[in-house]
């Protein structure tokens, strides 16, 4: 009796309780694809052993060894004999070669529901914990600092600045200068609807001083130093160039971290100084468009309006937005997993934690601003 | 029997590799014979890894041929080079492996994006291939998992994922223990013997060498060329040229055959 497979190269011709399965044609995988079904077709009920015609046989790769497997696995599992004579001999070679799962898998946490809300706490925690010790080291290695006995290289330090200064300018520039320009926009079309146009100095004056400046200035630097702060770190932990500043004894907080943070917090209130001016020039620019007010009313109405309360409110902001963000990006980066892939994870983590972390923060400050009546 | 249609064979010629201004390597010759494993030597620096890449259509070279059977490689359309690229498995040094996926989503991706294979076919494919090279069960395993003989494995099997007709290796013994390393020197063979693959393989392991290949060639980083040609094993007992007299005996050039230093 012959019974032919659902394959065009694969006849099953049963003699009592073997089955002859003769292949014929090419088994290339990418080309024919694979054909699985054969070890459905073979292995039958009643069957007691499997051999192999492979005179016919063209072309193989590994989609035929892949085949081979499954009818030999199958074989195994069902008392089947699989006689692997008349198979080719590279592909006796290969079957050979293939390996079994090992017997002792890796053991990996058996958790469950209530384990993994503990696991996570005891996470959070020690996050908590080393987040509280990274910002203690801040103070005291930054004292050490002060003193100039920490491990802090000039040279650092003054790359950190430029980057996180210098370099920020243009983009400080363009975003300050539209966000002051919005707000005299804005200003000009709600004020001047019942005749108080004039207050628009006082609102870009006010609004770019006491918030937007310092928000706004924070939120660039966010993205751009903290994200770029965060992959550095990063990509340093995956290529074990931490591990080498550890082993030799090395401060990895003075050396890596301490630059950072000392750079953003002093380089944050400047930019922020520089962020009022420039937004204060742009609402000067859209004021005298849409109003028709003259560059020197629209300054001294914007002089009149400010107090000194209100810049050191917006420099308080600034120095704590720069310390926040460079501490959360060189903390994101240090636990990053070591991978291509875990930097660039670090730095959108870094960057949206600092984005959003800053929007919180803003928010506190002006709910104590409020309670104290400034 | 052939697993692979008409086994091509790699043929270089007058190559002359380099970046900018700086030339690496000049006048470049060799041929690999189907079936065989061929070994580029060499020192340090000599540049060994830059020719696999102008091998592999990473780098292109200043000057001369890579044919791959009778068809010029980098004379052909980048769609032909394409092509030609499928046929070819590379194993890098450091493995490689894309970090952000599992081993076997490492292995299936080439058949993925190349083949219209069903899904349930491209795991069984790349359960295979992870099985052939000792990593069966470990599909699931992330790259960082791994210890470097497995990493090693792990590239080997991706490599294999397309059942190239040319495997091209570099270094792939390098950082691995000497019994992990001869485990990969015979897991190459077998399925060079299986697959009647051929093997260009990137190498400064001395033991391997000698286990595996049937031929080579030694550049040379001082004079910037190929100063010998033969099997490792002929090149160590009959090549007198002084630097692949070192280099196969792992001996100092400074230091004369009978034991003496030479002036500096």
């Amino acid at each position: 009796m012959t019974a032919k497979t659902e394959s065009r190269k694969c006849e099953a011709e049963v003699q009592g309780s073997t089955v002859l399965l003769a292949l014929s044609g090419d088994w290339v995988a990418r080309t024919d694809g694979v054909d699985f079904g054969v070890v459905e077709q073979a292995i039958k009920p009643g069957v007691r052993a499997l051999r192999f015609d492979t005179v016919k046989l063209g072309h193989w790769d590994s989609g035929l060894i892949a085949v081979l497997a499954g009818l030999r696995e199958a074989s195994n599992k069902d008392g089947v004999v699989f006689d692997e004579e008349g198979l080719p001999g590279p592909a006796r070679r290969l079957l050979h070669l293939l390996s079994t799962p090992p017997a002792t898998a890796r053991r990996r946490l058996q958790t469950t529901g209530l384990d993994r809300i503990g696991l996570w706490a005891i996470a959070a925690l020690a996050e908590c914990v080393e987040g509280a010790a990274l910002v203690g080291n801040v103070f005291l290695r930054g004292a050490v600092a002060l003193r100039g006995r920490a491990a802090l290289r000039a040279k650092d330090l003054v790359e950190a600045m430029y980057d996180a200064g210098l370099a920020a300018l243009p983009i400080v520039t363009i975003v300050s200068l539209l966000v002051g320009g919005i707000l005299a926009f804005i200003g000009a079309t709600e004020l001047s609807k019942f005749g108080a146009g004039v207050y628009v100095a006082d609102l870009v004056g006010v609004g770019m001083v006491r918030e937007m400046a310092a928000l706004m200035t924070a939120i660039i630097m966010a993205g751009r130093t903290g994200g770029a702060y965060a992959a550095n770190i990063a990509s340093m932990e995956s290529g074990e160039e931490i591990d080498a500043l550890r082993a030799m004894g090395i401060p990895i907080f003075d050396y890596l971290i301490l630059p950072k943070v000392v750079a953003l917090s002093a380089m944050m209130p400047i930019l922020y100084l520089y962020g009022c001016l420039v937004g204060i020039f742009g609402g000067l620019c859209a004021g005298a468009a849409t109003l028709h007010v003259t560059a020197t009313s629209f300054l001294v109405e914007v002089h009149k309006s400010l107090t000194g309360v209100q810049f050191g409110l917006g420099l308080t902001k600034s120095l704590c937005f720069g310390a926040f963000i460079a501490i959360i990006s060189c903390r994101v980066g240090l636990r990053a997993k070591r991978s291509a892939a875990a930097v660039g994870a670090a730095a959108t983590s870094a960057v949206v934690i600092g984005i959003v972390g800053v929007i919180a923060l803003d928010a506190i400050f002006d709910l104590c601003a409020s309670v104290l009546g400034i | 029997m052939a697993a692979a249609p008409a086994q091509p064979k790699l043929e270089v010629e007058g190559l002359t590799i380099g970046f900018g201004e700086t030339i690496i390597q000049h006048d470049v010759s060799f041929r690999v014979e189907a079936g065989s494993v061929f070994a580029i030597m060499g020192g340090s620096g000599s540049g060994k890894s830059t020719l696999l890449k102008a091998l592999i259509g990473l780098l292109k070279p200043m000057q001369g041929s890579v044919r791959f059977g009778d068809e010029d490689y980098w004379a052909a359309s980048a769609s032909r080079r394409a092509e030609i690229d499928q046929g070819l498995g590379v194993l890098f040094q450091s493995g490689a492996l894309w970090s952000s996926m599992t081993l076997a989503e490492n292995v299936a991706l080439p058949l993925r994006m190349l083949s219209r294979l069903d899904r349930a076919s491209i795991e069984r494919l790349s359960a295979v291939k992870l099985s052939l090279v000792g990593l069966a069960g470990a599909g699931d395993l992330m790259p960082t998992e791994l210890s470097g003989g497995m990493v090693k494995r792990a590239g080997l099997a991706r490599a294999l994922s397309l059942d190239p007709a040319i495997l091209m290796l570099d270094e792939p013994s390098s950082g691995l223990d000497p019994v992990t390393a001869k485990r990969l020197d015979d897991l190459i063979l077998e399925l060079r013997d299986g697959f009647g693959m051929t093997i260009v393989m990137v190498s400064h392991d001395l033991p391997s060498l000698f286990g595996i290949c049937d031929d080579g060639v030694f550049l040379d980083a001082d004079s910037k060329t190929v100063i010998a040609h033969g099997a490792p094993r002929q090149l160590r007992d009959e090549c007198d040229h002084p630097s692949v007299h070192a280099f196969m005996r792992r001996e100092r050039p400074d230091v004369d055959r009978a034991g003496s230093r030479s002036a500096p």
